[in-house]
């Protein structure tokens, strides 16, 4: 026990100094992608608390990255009593509310069960974005919202890419940092039991409606906040910022990954951002490869190829990448049991 | 003459842990044998392993052929398992259960349904019944004949007294002898209560740790004051 | 809220819309309840693959195959992808974690969607029907030939599955696999093919919904993804793990967001699904398990 929690300590460690360090290393635009990657990260962490550990799915939590997201456009550009906020504070304000409402959804949510829960969330990511349309002088409409382009502050003497980049990972590495100390007391430790067995669980005096509502308000909490410095990073938000199938790479990258894996979290997020913002580079890429006639110019090739390596992948590792590290490495690499 | 039945060093697992360790047994045709045991012993894992529903190594061999590991293929060649719990479909109704147990047969099922109801006239009234509501000696009787409806050559009986009142207990087990006479087909059943089994059977294995430690007709059993009180509890 | 106008006329043909888009949420819950009673898999393919067999119907109507000839090879081949996708995507991961197999079955979408804009281009088609598209007069009513002929081959198809799973041999031994697969092969029932039988007939209910529905709305490659969020609603209204509670959801949201969306000015045409669903949500408050559905408590 003392070994494991001394390796994390150390891991913690070297991934703070890797986050401190590595802009020396890379250039402007490739700190704006880690910068995104991060995002992701964020997003995925409070993803796989909700799923990982409270074993509840969620197709919908694109939509609370948009609240996230939304929040900090209202904020930012319209302001609160026609005071314009600076846009490092919008971030926890987006945080919560997003949280908020993963609240209110994870309160009828414990009524339902595994896959009712997850039809219900996809219908949520479905209809949300269906909100800023009809309430368009609030939300901005199709058109949406403009803000101010990221600055650092208080002249601090980077690049915008660079601050990015630091804001992201350091807000990273904190609710890294809280996510562990979570799980690893007595609310984790609650949320897992009610994972294996709920039956048990509640038998045990574990509060059951408390903890899976916690799990919701926090999964969303972190959504939220990446939400908000998605739309920090691009300036500008409109209902197509935040699509529906966003919450499904999300669910998407989290069965990749693998669910309860830190290693499996960071190459999930790689993986959104690949898809989601780097798409024609990839259909460029596959261009390239002469043997099967994948002309992704053809309409629906790129569905035909996504889906059908979704599905290998998928088939391969049922587990994801992290449970194929966990495979290779033994109990070495994560404490985070799963027996999923 | 060749048995029936017969488990050559049936070795069987559950993930990490060892059930059986090696169980030689042999049934024969028409015979009443009976697995008896402490709690844990491998009486179960037994059974399971003979209908393929554990996975297990060493042969078993079934009128003179090696038997397959699956279950359903097991069905099909002549064996009904009534396990542990009784295996009722809940939601179905009574006939339906019946329906079931005759799978594997083709053809009409009347003959075979007025065999069961002769044998369990209270089932005949429940017939359009969901069998979840039945009382807990009737689903034992709607498994035993569920079991027979396809004629099988050999019957795996689970635990049969398990949750019943005594005299429910004997009168299924009079039955049973009564069934096994006149389909003659065999009978392994595990028990528990090895007084109970050991008036009815010819003869029987006592089972500890996954293995067979004591074997003998059942008049030898019962005479065998240490084997009485070392491994069948009374 | 409510819109000025109303007339009985108006309101009698509205109801009989709603019948009709409710007769194909129906049909497409009820190819979702099968494969969820039997492999506790939702299909998020269901929809993609009513939409690739319903243009093979419509290849084969161009090759000069009358509707009803084409009808029953389409059945058949939807049946066989039906079956063949269980055995050959399903099969490898059903003991994998959830997650795991609703991104198979998600990628299984995104796969026959691209696939049916690569063989036949995206853009809209025209689908002849097999029906008219007159109206007679029902009662005063100008109802649709159409939506008649539409609502009645659903109901003849959900009637003749009734019967199947009532009735024969093949149809208990599914219900059986679905109860209790364990119990099932020990009376000899290969449940691993009843799981794909289930999903070819899951198959072929969508490959009806599709045809029912393309000459109504017009053929394209994503024809069936609004219609699938509806039927999905209909099925969890109904209670995922029945059949009659399928049948009776999609009728009932059928006329509801009809309904809703002609006379509540507020909901309109945009808000359609978001307030279906909260609808919904509020039913599952007070009743977990749908309108007939049961809760299974989740055991270790």
């Amino acid at each position: 026990m003392r070994i494991k929690l001394g390796l994390e300590l150390v891991g913690f460690l070297v991934l703070a100094l890797l986050i401190a360090v590595v802009p020396r290393w890379i250039d402007d635009f490739t700190a704006y992608e880690f910068a995104i990657v991060g995002m992701y990260f964020i997003a995925l962490l409070g993803l796989s608390i909700l799923t990982g550990y409270s074993g509840q799915i969620s197709l919908g939590h694109g939509a609370f990255m948009a609240i996230g997201g939304y929040t900090t456009a209202i904020l930012s550009v319209d302001g609160i009593y026609g005071h314009q906020l600076r846009d490092l504070w919008t971030i926890p304000i987006a945080g919560v509310v997003a949280g908020v409402a993963g609240l209110l959804v994870g309160v009828p949510a414990l009524r339902l069960s595994g896959l009712y829960l997850a039809l219900i969330t996809f219908g949520i990511a479905v209809s949300f974005p269906q909100l800023p349309k009809r309430f368009d002088h609030f939300f901005g409409g199709t058109t949406g919202k403009v803000l101010n382009l990221v600055k650092p502050p208080f002249g601090l003497d980077t690049t915008p890419n660079n601050w990015l980049y630091y804001l992201t990972w350091g807000i990273a590495f904190v609710l890294l940092v809280f996510a562990w100390l979570f799980l690893r007391g007595k609310p984790g430790r609650a949320l897992q039991a009610i994972r294996d067995s709920e039956l048990a669980a509640a038998s045990s005096g574990v509060n059951l409606a408390t903890y899976k509502t916690l799990a919701f308000g926090i999964s969303a909490f972190y959504a939220g906040v990446a939400g908000s410095l998605y739309v920090i990073s691009r300036a500008y938000i409109n209902p197509d910022v935040f699509p529906i199938i966003l919450s499904v790479y999300l669910v998407a990258a989290l069965a990749v990954g693998g669910l309860n894996s830190f290693v499996g979290l960071i190459v999930g997020a790689a993986l959104i951002y690949v898809l989601q913002n780097r798409a024609d580079d990839v259909t460029q890429w596959l261009n390239h490869l002469p043997a099967l006639d994948l002309d992704p110019k053809r309409p629906g090739m790129p569905s035909v190829i996504f889906g059908a390596v979704l599905i290998l992948v998928m088939v391969a590792l049922p587990t994801g990448v992290g449970g194929l590290l966990r495979r290779i490495f033994g109990p070495l690499t994560s404490r985070l049991y799963s027996r999923s | 003459m060749t048995p029936l039945l017969e488990l050559d060093g049936v070795e069987a697992r559950y993930g990490p842990v060892t059930a059986l360790r090696g169980v030689s047994l042999e049934v024969g045709e028409g015979e009443f044998v009976a697995v008896l045991g402490a709690n844990g012993a491998g009486k179960t894992t037994t059974l399971r392993a003979v209908s393929g529903t554990v996975r297990r190594s060493g042969d078993v061999i079934f009128k003179g052929a090696k038997l397959p590991r699956r279950p359903d293929a097991t069905a099909r060649a002549g064996i009904a398992h009534v396990p542990e719990g009784r295996g009722t479909f809940s939601e179905l109704s009574v006939w339906d259960n019946l329906r079931l147990g005759a799978y594997t047969r083709r053809g009409s099922l009347k003959e075979d349904a007025q065999r069961v109801f002769k044998y369990f006239p209270r089932l005949e009234e429940r017939k359009g019944q969901q069998a979840g509501t039945l009382s807990g000696g009737e689903q034992q009787m709607l498994a035993l004949g569920r079991a027979i409806m396809a004629r099988p050559k050999l019957v795996l009986l689970d635990e049969p007294s398990l949750g019943l009142a005594p005299l429910l207990v004997t009168e299924i087990f009079e039955r049973l002898a009564a069934m096994k006479t006149e389909e003659g087909m065999a009978v392994l059943v595990v028990e528990q209560n090895a007084n109970l089994a050991l008036a009815h059977a010819a003869r029987a294995y006592v089972l500890e740790v996954g293995r067979v430690v004591v074997t003998g007709s059942s008049e030898e059993l019962r005479a065998n004051e240490s084997v009485r009180r070392s491994y069948l509890g009374y | 809220m409510l819109v000025a106008a109303f007339t009985w006329t108006e309101f009698a043909q509205q109801i009989a819309a709603g019948i009709r888009e409710g007769a194909i949420y129906a049909g497409l819950a009820l190819a979702i309840v099968i494969i969820y009673r039997s492999t506790r898999v939702i299909n998020f393919a269901q929809g993609e693959m009513a939409t690739f067999t319903t243009f093979v119907a419509w290849s084969l109507m161009n090759h000069g195959l009358s509707f009803w000839t084409a009808f029953p090879i389409v059945l058949a081949l939807a049946f066989t992808g039906g079956f063949a996708i269980e055995r050959i995507v399903i099969r490898p991961v059903e003991d994998a974690p959830v997650v795991t197999i609703v991104i198979v079955t998600l990628g299984l979408a995104l796969l026959l969607n691209g696939l049916t804009s690569l063989i036949w281009g995206g853009g809209n088609r025209q689908f002849r029907g097999p029906f008219s598209t007159r109206t007679i007069d029902v009662a005063g009513v100008p109802i649709s030939v159409q939506d008649i002929g539409i609502v009645a081959v659903s109901v003849a198809l959900v009637a003749l599955l009734g019967l199947f799973f009532r009735f024969t041999k093949l149809g208990l031994a599914l219900r059986a696999s679905a109860l209790n697969p364990d119990s099932s092969r020990l009376v000899g029932v290969r449940v691993g093919w009843m799981l794909a039988f289930g999903w070819g007939l899951a198959a072929m209910l969508g490959a009806v919904a599709g045809m029912m529905v393309a000459p109504v709305v017009f053929l394209d490659p994503n024809m069936m993804q609004t219609i699938l969020l509806y039927a999905f609603a209909a099925a969890v209204l109904g209670g995922l793990d029945s059949p009659i509670g399928a049948v009776v959801g999609g009728l009932l949201l059928g006329v509801t967001i009809t309904l809703l969306g002609r006379y509540v000015g507020f909901v309109g045409q945009t808000l359609k699904l978001p307030v279906a669903l909260l609808l919904i949500l509020l039913l599952l408050i007070v009743r977990p398990g749908g309108l007939f559905g049961s809760v299974t408590v989740r055991r270790a």
